[in-house]
């Protein structure tokens, strides 16, 4: 059969239920597909020969019936989740080598459920990015591309938003601290969720911001996150920040059914000299929600301005306090010393070694709002803010608000490079639309909605309540079956 | 609120990050930038508001204080750039 790997979760579900096919072969179309797609620098630690083990038994379960929705599906992995024996190294040179003798909850909860793992994704380095250009494994090119310009997949999972839209695997996980999901989801013209904070268990996931971090799905269609999300959830003694809140049948949540709901569309988002692409892209899928049946109401959302900056001084603070471990003494890469050099020494050179720009950047700020004498002007302030946008956001449901609607990004994937000469803080505003929600803890979900006037994917991201995710996936749904997003990057690579 | 070159080198040595002496001013310069961008916090109202600890009200869950893991020194080990009869070796650290 040709073309498998271009299938949604759901699709080979079915397909390998029906004895149609096997696991093996499906997992051998990916397989093929990523050698043939060196190109986009998505795969950077490949596991095949795993990969059709994983097939094999996930074939013999099929066999017997009653397998999970998940058994036998081909799956990506963001380079940040340790996978026991496989290389993992946040995509960064201090981690060069480091293999893992043990394997994170979530890869392993999702073995459990019979899925099948093809290897390890290229991101930004330790999650720092917008762009997938801080990775020590060189960049990740969108398969969706203009004329010959190259461009990015978005960050820091590029690489699994990247080798999904590619159809190198049926879905992957990523992370998301502030908004590393759904901005490259909605670059590639996929759907990623950001589960609700304490959802998916951080376990063997390198830490980047703690209070920040969620795993969640990315895939080609929102059933498929719905299949995917459910196994990836619950409550793990490994993290005590994981939540015993009964995981429900996301899928079966799917009804399309959204009468009665209400939406809201804050004010707050519709930023000065915003992309009127954007704008209109944002209108239409509220007169569609509309049109489903949904009641549309705006909604103010007063301390939205203030997110990006809390965020930036938040993020950094908790990446300062958890990349203290790479010291060169108990794994990664320690700087060669010449003779007579300190302990002292060794710390500063592995870690300026060790670490790319961007890194160093933020451990350093990080370092900075933590230190005596900036830490109420800096830090207690930043976590203030943080309570207040939070607020906003319950005040905004109290009301009855069941989700949401705001653009993802503020403008489509921009070409590689474009930013090497801007600030960082322009960077950073990549995630002005995403960012809000990690700070509140709250699940949100990208979906592609449209194409722009050059005719890249660009997406809307409906925020929902704390443990709603299902129903904000029906919601996402709803929408998904409205826009009829179907298109595909032509072929290059 | 400004920094300077001695400051950047401050914080450099805080973080154990070896920085050229001839970046010090560009990376003052970002940190500038960075922090510029920040002090918009300072427009905010935060008279009586509780710094956020935990994201979600719920409360951690408390186990029973016991070794549930443990005799694995050869995979603790296993990473480390210089590991010498069980040990993690290092420079000399007292003459």
């Amino acid at each position: 059969m040709a073309d498998i790997n271009t299938w949604t979760i759901a699709e080979a579900r079915d397909k390998l239920r029906a004895k149609e096919i096997t696991s093996e072969e499906l997992t051998l179309s990916c397989i093929a597909a990523i050698d043939a797609a060196d190109a986009l620098g998505a795969f950077v630690h490949k596991t095949p020969d795993e990969a059709l083990d994983q097939a094999k038994s996930a074939d013999l379960l099929l066999k017997q019936g009653d397998a999970h929705s998940l058994c036998g599906i081909p799956l990506g992995v963001k380079d940040l989740f340790a996978c026991e024996g496989v290389p993992t190294q946040a995509a960064s040179k201090i981690l060069d080598g480091f293999k893992p003798g043990y394997e994170s909850t979530v890869t392993q909860n999702l073995k459990n459920a019979g899925a099948v793992t093809l290897g390890k994704l290229n991101m930004d380095e330790f999650a720092m990015g917008s762009s997938n250009e801080t990775s020590v494994y060189g960049n990740v090119i969108n398969p969706w591309k203009i004329s010959d310009k190259l461009l990015t997949p978005g960050g820091s999972s590029g690489g699994s938003a990247s080798a999904v839209a590619a159809d190198l695997c049926l879905a992957a996980i990523g992370t998301d601290t502030g908004g590393s999901i759904r901005q490259p989801a909605a670059f590639t013209g996929i759907v990623g969720v950001k589960p609700t904070y304490g959802r998916c268990s951080r376990w063997g996931i390198v830490a980047f911001a703690s209070s920040l971090d969620q795993a969640g799905p990315m895939c080609k269609s929102v059933r498929d996150t719905a299949i995917m999300l459910e196994p990836m959830c619950g409550f793990d003694k490994k993290d005590s920040t994981s939540s015993d809140n009964a995981v429900p049948n996301f899928e079966a949540m799917l009804t399309g059914d959204i009468k009665g709901k209400k939406i809201g569309i804050p004010r707050e988002y519709r930023l000065e000299g915003m992309s009127p692409q954007i704008e209109s892209l944002w209108q239409d899928g509220a007169e569609m929600l509309r049109g489903a049946g949904a009641e549309v109401v705006d909604i103010s959302l007063p301390h939205t301005k203030y997110a990006l900056p809390a965020y930036y001084v938040i993020a950094p603070a908790e990446a300062s306090s958890n990349l203290a471990r790479y010291d060169g003494v108990r794994f990664g890469r320690r700087a060669t010393l010449s003779a007579g050099e300190s302990i002292t020494e060794m710390y500063e050179r592995s870690r300026s070694e060790g670490f790319g720009m961007e890194v160093q950047r933020r451990v350093m700020i990080g370092t900075y709002v933590l230190s005596a004498g900036f830490y109420d002007a800096y830090y207690n302030r930043a976590r203030k803010v943080r309570s207040l946008i939070k607020q906003d956001f319950e005040n905004v449901f109290s009301t009855g608000v069941d989700a949401i609607l705001t653009p993802t990004t503020p403008s489509a994937a921009f070409e590689l490079g474009k930013m090497e000469s801007a600030d960082p803080v322009e960077m950073y505003l990549n995630d002005v639309f995403t960012v809000t929600v990690n700070l509140a803890g709250l699940p949100g979900i990208s979906i592609p909605a449209g194409l722009s006037s050059e005719g890249l994917p660009l997406g809307l991201q409906l925020i929902g309540r704390p443990w709603e995710e299902g129903d904000l996936m029906n919601i996402a749904y709803s929408l998904e079956s409205t826009t009829g997003f179907v298109d595909k990057p032509e072929k290059w690579w | 609120m400004s920094i300077d070159r001695a400051t950047a080198a401050r914080v450099a040595k805080l973080a154990r990050i070896k920085v050229d002496e001839n970046s010090l001013d560009s990376l003052a310069n970002e940190f500038n930038q960075i922090l510029g961008f920040i002090e918009q916090l300072n427009e905010v109202d935060v008279e009586g508001v509780e710094p956020m600890t935990s994201v979600s009200p719920q409360k951690l869950k408390r186990r029973v204080d016991q070794v549930s893991d443990g005799d694995q020194q050869d995979k603790v080990l296993s990473n480390a750039p210089d590991a010498r009869e069980g040990f993690f070796a290092v420079p000399k650290v007292v003459e």
